[in-house]
């Protein structure tokens, strides 16, 4: 479909991209692609949008056209940013954003109109509905998503600010966990900071600061993890002192688990700084020692704390705490199984009856309106947006850059997996946010500027050589200084 | 609303999303060229027959002039690091200073970070190069070369 007009697509996003000096025949942009693939979206999600204002008796109004038109600005405007400042970025990375956040929208919108049904029922008041805020939290993701664009000109200037970036990650990642309750709680989980108007996560911040501080950190230090010591089983297991990086991530994961009481982000960011270890070494023994402390912290934090013997509980088996403790998990399940394979159809079931749906559960949402095939397709699309991320890491050429977008990809496929694994009853509930899906603000700020990074690095991975600088001979110990300008 | 027109947007709907991916699956077919990596328009300096790999490193200037490592595909670190391949006494050079990695039948040359820098020729390095045997690689006042 986006093959044929291609060709004059990629001939003037050309024009608006930097000049390059060389003959070469043109590299497509691709930006063609990519603007067509949005349209694509949009056609999807109004057609959601319209199929739920139907489905809930709802007349087609004015406020369904700035949604729409909301929707359509938003990535109008990311569209042309990307094609001036990261020409030759990755074409399907922004649409696969696009239909998830616009999906996220109608569904967040669709439970609005159920909670306002269920309120005008009950004969209360009316209340507010999250769909507005979340395209305010749109708007200003993409503020930053094109900030992040205009800043980072190029990735590898992330890595000299790596340990500045490691402390304010490290920083942000505690904050919560010292504050006192009042500040930090909400629902049990001490992993907010509530500023009176709004509120923010700032763990879903600091998992990319310290993944920036990672990366820089492994490619300078990645020949170490690699020093062989004895060998067992066929693997070769890393020397006993070089686990210290390990084990602090480890210690932090626990301290987070401690005292934030958040079982997800501390899956998180152990799977995180396992993968970026495993992908800077290619050693097996790292991911079997990671997976062993793993487990270890797992039956420790299970015998000391009482929150996650009932997550744990809940998970084995919802049903015999039906009222209490099973009852989400419960609704989750009997949600999918409405859902059947093709679902109740967009605004036809009670997705509702799911506390926290449009947030923790908005994958039972929809499960349970568009069935496993919609479900799915949703989770096709997220895979879509893995890979194109671990191809960039592929193609990149420099280390710091591989590192950062392998790190940056997998974590949306670990996020996507340990909620999905939490609300079909796979794994025990943990309580993250689907990127790009759920309801929330700092989900949504992170997860922008974690893709605007995916999309630098690949605009970098694609980008054409630059023609390779002219053959001077002579002897070179002899040669004077010289003022060598940087890349 | 009528059931019928339910069940149809119901099922449209879910193939309108599946499109959206087979669109998308299109799209990376028609990519594969661009996103493995290889640039059409990079220069390639193939030298019509099958190179051969190098098999040697020689330090051709500096303190340790002189000095060969033969190559077996395991990466090089350069530094002055006691844990290095080859350890530069050089006050030029930093503690790991550069790495050669042997990929798809070529040695990159890449620097850790280091103060001043590593060069290829007369060009610093700033992401992973490729070394063609014979180019001085300078760190510091020592110059290594690869050969075949």
């Amino acid at each position: 479909m986006a093959g044929s007009d291609d060709a004059p697509e990629a001939a003037t996003a050309g024009t608006a991209a930097p000049v390059e000096p060389a003959p070469a025949p043109q590299i497509a942009t691709r930006r063609g692609q990519e603007l067509a693939m949005l349209a694509f979206a949009a056609v999807v999600v109004t057609t959601a949008m319209v199929l739920v204002e139907i489905n809930q008796g709802q007349d087609v109004s004015r406020a369904l056209l700035y949604y729409g038109v909301a929707y359509l600005g938003l990535f109008a405007t990311a569209h042309i940013a990307v094609r001036v400042l990261a020409p030759y970025a990755d074409p399907l990375i922004l649409p696969c954003v696009a239909l998830l956040n616009g999906l996220g929208l109608v569904l967040i919108r669709r439970l609005d109109l159920a909670e306002a049904s269920s309120a005008l029922a009950a004969g209360d008041p009316i209340p507010d509905g999250l769909v507005s805020k979340q395209i305010l939290w749109t708007a200003v993701s993409l503020i930053l998503f094109i900030a992040v664009l205009v800043l980072v000109r190029d990735h590898r200037m992330l890595a000299r600010y790596s340990y500045t970036c490691g402390l304010a990650g490290l920083g942000l990642l505690a904050l919560p966990g010292l504050l006192p309750a009042s500040i930090s709680e909400v629902n049990g989980a001490k992993i907010w900071l509530k500023f009176g108007l709004f509120s923010i996560q700032p763990a879903e911040f600091a998992k990319i600061l310290l993944m920036i501080f990672f990366a820089a950190f492994l490619v300078t230090k990645r020949d170490l993890f690699t020093t062989a010591g004895r060998t067992v089983l066929g693997m070769e297991l890393p020397r006993a002192r070089d686990l210290a990086p390990l084990l602090l991530a480890w210690g932090m994961s626990v301290g987070v688990l401690v005292l934030e009481k958040d079982l997800g982000t501390s899956l998180l960011f152990f799977g995180i700084v396992l993968v970026m270890i495993y992908i800077a070494t290619e050693r097996i023994a790292w991911l079997v020692i990671g997976l062993s402390f793993f487990v270890g912290g797992c039956l420790i934090a299970y015998q000391l704390f009482g929150h996650v013997q009932r997550r744990v509980t809940a998970w084995l088996d919802p049903f015999s705490d039906y009222d209490g403790a099973g009852y989400q998990i419960a609704q989750s399940l009997f949600g999918l199984g409405t859902g059947g394979l093709f679902g109740t159809g967009l605004g036809a079931g009670r997705p509702d009856l799911v506390p926290e749906a449009e947030t923790d559960f908005i994958m039972a949402v929809v499960g349970e309106e568009l069935g496993f095939v919609g479900l799915a397709a949703v989770l096709f699309t997220y895979l879509l947006l893995v890979m194109r991320g671990m191809r960039s890491a592929l193609a990149v050429r420099d280390t710091f850059g591989k590192l950062l977008a392998g790190g940056l990809s997998f974590t949306v496929g670990l996020q996507v997996f340990i909620v999905v694994g939490g609300v079909t009853k796979l794994i025990p509930l943990t309580g993250l946010t689907t990127p790009f899906l759920s309801y929330g603000g700092s989900s949504l700020l992170a997860n922008y500027i974690l893709v605007a990074l995916l999309l630098r690095i690949s605009d970098a991975a694609r980008r054409p050589a630059p023609a390779s600088p002219q053959r001077q001979h002579g002897p070179l110990a002899e040669a004077h200084t010289e003022m060598v300008k940087r890349e | 609303m009528p059931e019928l027109v339910l069940q149809l947007t119901r099922a449209g709907f879910l193939a309108l999303l599946w499109l959206f991916i087979v669109a998308a699956l299109r799209v990376v077919r028609s990519d594969l060229s661009a996103a493995s990596g290889l640039r059409a328009s990079l220069p390639l300096p193939r030298r019509g027959s099958r190179k051969r790999a190098a098999r040697q490193l020689v330090v051709t200037g500096g303190a340790l002039t002189g000095t060969r490592i033969s190559l077996d595909g395991r990466p090089i670190l350069i530094g002055r690091a006691d844990d290095s391949t080859l350890v530069l006494d050089d006050d030029y050079a930093s503690t790991r200073h550069a790495r050669l990695g042997y990929s798809g039948g070529d040695w990159f040359l890449e620097d850790l970070g280091s103060t001043n820098g590593t060069y290829l020729d007369r060009a610093k390095v700033t992401a992973p190069t490729r070394v063609p045997p014979g180019t001085p690689i300078r760190i510091g006042k020592t110059v290594i070369e690869l050969r075949s």
